[in-house]
């Protein structure tokens, strides 16, 4: 098991055939995912090679979806399309879309997630602004290399790429069921709570990180949530302690606003929800090991 | 992107919010002029992105050109929390009867718009929100039916107005709607909304900030050139780097924003066992740590005067190791004699061996190759102590 993405995951690219799109098709492909096709309005009909996949071009995520009964897609298309391109994808009713573009506005991404809601959300938004989602072993949707940690019983959500990647690493000993890369934007679709419900309820999935950083309230909400609803053991671990108030730290979402969105009140959250918080991200995973053996 | 007032102002105006005549002023002798042409009694307000310039003597009333002239030498270069003044704002006087409050906003706690209204303004929203709870309407805006009349006229209820006052608020209301939407930004705010005497409704104050992710569908924007720049900040910006600078000691480069803002918390720690060093910048090189990209990155970090030592923090990814290998050793090709501080890093991940062993055979007398995120940073942090 693993959540969100496994072996029945038939996955097709908005934005295949720009350069990111088919550098990261190729990576995903290469890593064992089952990639369907792609859509491009202006290539439909096409069929594009993809080191020996034959993967045909679609003129609309809802043509794909008919024509490869795909239920996942990832998002590569550039920011000032990237609106257009996940409301299609929610129009379609894929049951997972990806978002990995990075840059879109924020009054963009949050006019998509209005409907979504209003189209009764059947379509799990993960994003933008992120690495994707892996189930090593099974499939992965998005940018994270996909050799990094084996399949395994860790769970990992986290709002920043290479953060993630790090912690996949430092873990490799005992292995990921699902690592979810959910964002560093300030409007994202799934959050902490929703991968941590997820986890809670994957039998495969014995222990939890959650990776968060400055910005926002993602993180005490979470710990909320994990102090009522989780019965797994949680590490966290949470980056920005030395991040001045007032300034975006590279991703949009990563700006602390006077006392709000601190490193210090988001520790301190989980510290009261009798979550243990790393440090560092090797003192997070050393937690974690420590909390696995004693499982 | 935050506004100044002023370029709020002229937001506002831009869309049809009722403000007040203002024109700017950059010395004593154009607020003098400034205040000829307006006439009457009118205000000398500093232009700073912060709060409490009031207390700060940073805003006179006036009532002739030669006092706007007085008061304005004396506002123009005041020190307001760090904020040196460098433009006034020459704004109409009011007669104000009444203070509200109103401001839209990014609520991305809920991933949505939330508008705060208050019939009691005038005072700072965050002492109105803990003294007087009651008094401040917290409405949900929905991203896309936005601020309509009947929208604009349920906020104003819920902010205490009464129907006659409602009826005169609301249309100023849909119009900073329009402005937030149209503009792209993450907050509009109004602080104070006047009813003057005259019966007028008018926006004296206001509070701008634009979404950057935006820029690309708003390219006739004005560059906000008064803004207190660093410049290093600027020189990154110019390359394309995403760089903060900070008050410190060791100099960072990394890849990932989330890995640069660790890093940046394992070098404090690290230093509180070295004197207190600290780090100097945040600086993320995102996926393709390509040699030019490095090159540029330690350009920026190695003119920087308080930087005493480096510490390259790559996490190989999407770009394997040996490519940041070679992107440091290109680097340093590139920089020659200007590298001049030490430089330590760590690599890890994607082809981790191959890129320790570029680096070093490459054996440059400045750089040193460390296993892990946290020896990596002590040795940093050491060195920027000698």
């Amino acid at each position: 098991m693993s959540i969100f993405l496994d072996n029945n995951s038939r996955i097709i690219v908005q934005g295949m055939t720009g350069a990111e799109g088919m550098k990261h098709t190729r990576r995903m492909l290469a890593g064992g995912s089952n990639i369907v096709g792609g859509v491009n309005p202006r290539k439909a009909g096409e069929t594009v090679d993809v080191d020996g996949t034959a993967l045909p071009v679609f003129g609309t995520v809802a043509e794909a979806m008919a024509a490869t009964g795909a239920n996942v897609s990832v998002i590569f298309v550039p920011p000032a399309f990237a609106k257009s391109a996940i409301i299609e994808a929610i129009d379609a009713h894929i049951p997972l879309a990806v978002a990995i573009t990075e840059g879109i506005p924020v009054h963009d991404t949050a006019e998509a997630w209005a409907y979504n809601v209003s189209k009764g959300e059947k379509t799990r938004l993960i994003g933008p602004n992120c690495p994707g989602i892996i189930s090593p072993g099974k499939s992965n949707a998005g940018i994270t290399p996909w050799d990094i940690a084996p399949a395994g019983p860790i769970g990992l959500v986290s709002k920043s790429g290479t953060l993630t990647y790090q912690m996949m690493f430092e873990l490799r000993g005992i292995g990921i069921s699902t690592a979810i890369g959910i964002g560093g934007d300030p409007v994202i679709g799934t959050t902490h709570i929703d991968a941590l419900a997820a986890f809670e309820a994957d039998p495969e999935t014995k222990a939890i990180v959650l990776i968060g950083e400055i910005g926002g309230d993602s993180e005490e909400k979470a710990a909320a949530y994990i102090k009522a609803n989780v019965t797994k053991p949680v590490v966290a671990y949470v980056a920005g302690f030395t991040a001045p108030e007032g300034k975006t730290m590279g991703h949009a979402g990563a700006i602390v606003s006077g006392s709000a969105g601190t490193a210090q009140a988001k520790k301190e959250a989980f510290e009261a929800a009798g979550v243990k918080v790393g440090k560092t991200p090797s003192e997070t995973a050393a937690l974690m090991r420590e909390v696995y053996a004693s499982l | 992107m935050d506004l100044f007032e002023y370029q709020a102002r002229d937001l506002f105006e831009a869309y049809g919010v009722p403000v007040l005549q203002g024109l700017i002023a950059d010395t004593p002798e154009e607020a003098r002029d400034a205040a000829a042409k307006i006439g009457g009694v009118v205000v000398v307000k500093a232009q700073v992105q912060v709060g409490g310039r009031g207390k700060a003597g940073g805003v006179k009333v006036v009532k002739s050109p030669e006092e706007a002239f007085e008061k304005a030498s004396d506002i123009l270069g005041l020190d307001i929390k760090g904020h040196v003044v460098k433009r006034v704002m020459i704004a109409q006087g009011a007669s104000i009867e009444k203070e509200f409050y109103f401001s839209v906003l990014l609520d991305r706690s809920n991933r949505t718009f939330l508008s705060l209204c208050s019939v009691e303004g005038g005072m700072e929203i965050e002492q109105l929100a803990v003294e007087r709870p009651d008094a401040l309407a917290k409405i949900a805006v929905d991203a896309v039916e936005g601020i309509t009349p009947e929208k604009a006229l349920a906020i104003a209820k819920a902010g205490g107005f009464n129907d006659e006052l409602a009826a005169k608020v609301a249309p100023v209301f849909v119009k900073l709607w329009n402005v937030f939407k149209s503009e792209d930004a993450t907050l509009v705010e109004v602080n104070p909304l006047v009813l003057t005497t005259d019966g007028d409704i008018v926006a004296l104050d206001g509070k701008v900030s634009l979404d950057e992710n935006a820029d690309f569908r708003h390219t006739d924007r004005e560059e906000v050139s008064i803004a207190k720049v660093d410049p290093l900040e600027a020189k990154a910006k110019a390359l394309g780097l995403n760089y903060v600078k900070l008050d410190g000691q060791v100099g960072v480069i990394g890849n990932g924003a989330g890995l640069v803002m660790s890093t940046l918390d394992v070098v404090a720690y690290a230093g509180e066992k070295h004197g207190g060093v600290k780090p100097a910048n945040f600086l993320d090189i995102g996926g393709g740590a390509s040699a030019e990209v490095m090159a540029n990155g330690l350009d920026v970090i190695l003119n920087d005067p308080q930087v005493k030592s480096v510490f390259v923090n790559v996490f190989g990814g999407i770009t394997a190791c040996d490519a940041v290998a070679n992107g440091i050793v290109g680097a340093l090709e590139t920089l020659g004699a200007s590298a001049s501080k030490p430089l330590v890093v760590r690599l890890d991940g994607n082809n981790v061996v191959e890129g320790r062993r570029i680096l070093a055979e490459y054996a440059h007398p400045l750089v040193t190759v460390v296993e892990t995120m946290d020896e990596a940073a002590d040795k940093a942090a050491e060195l920027a102590n000698k």
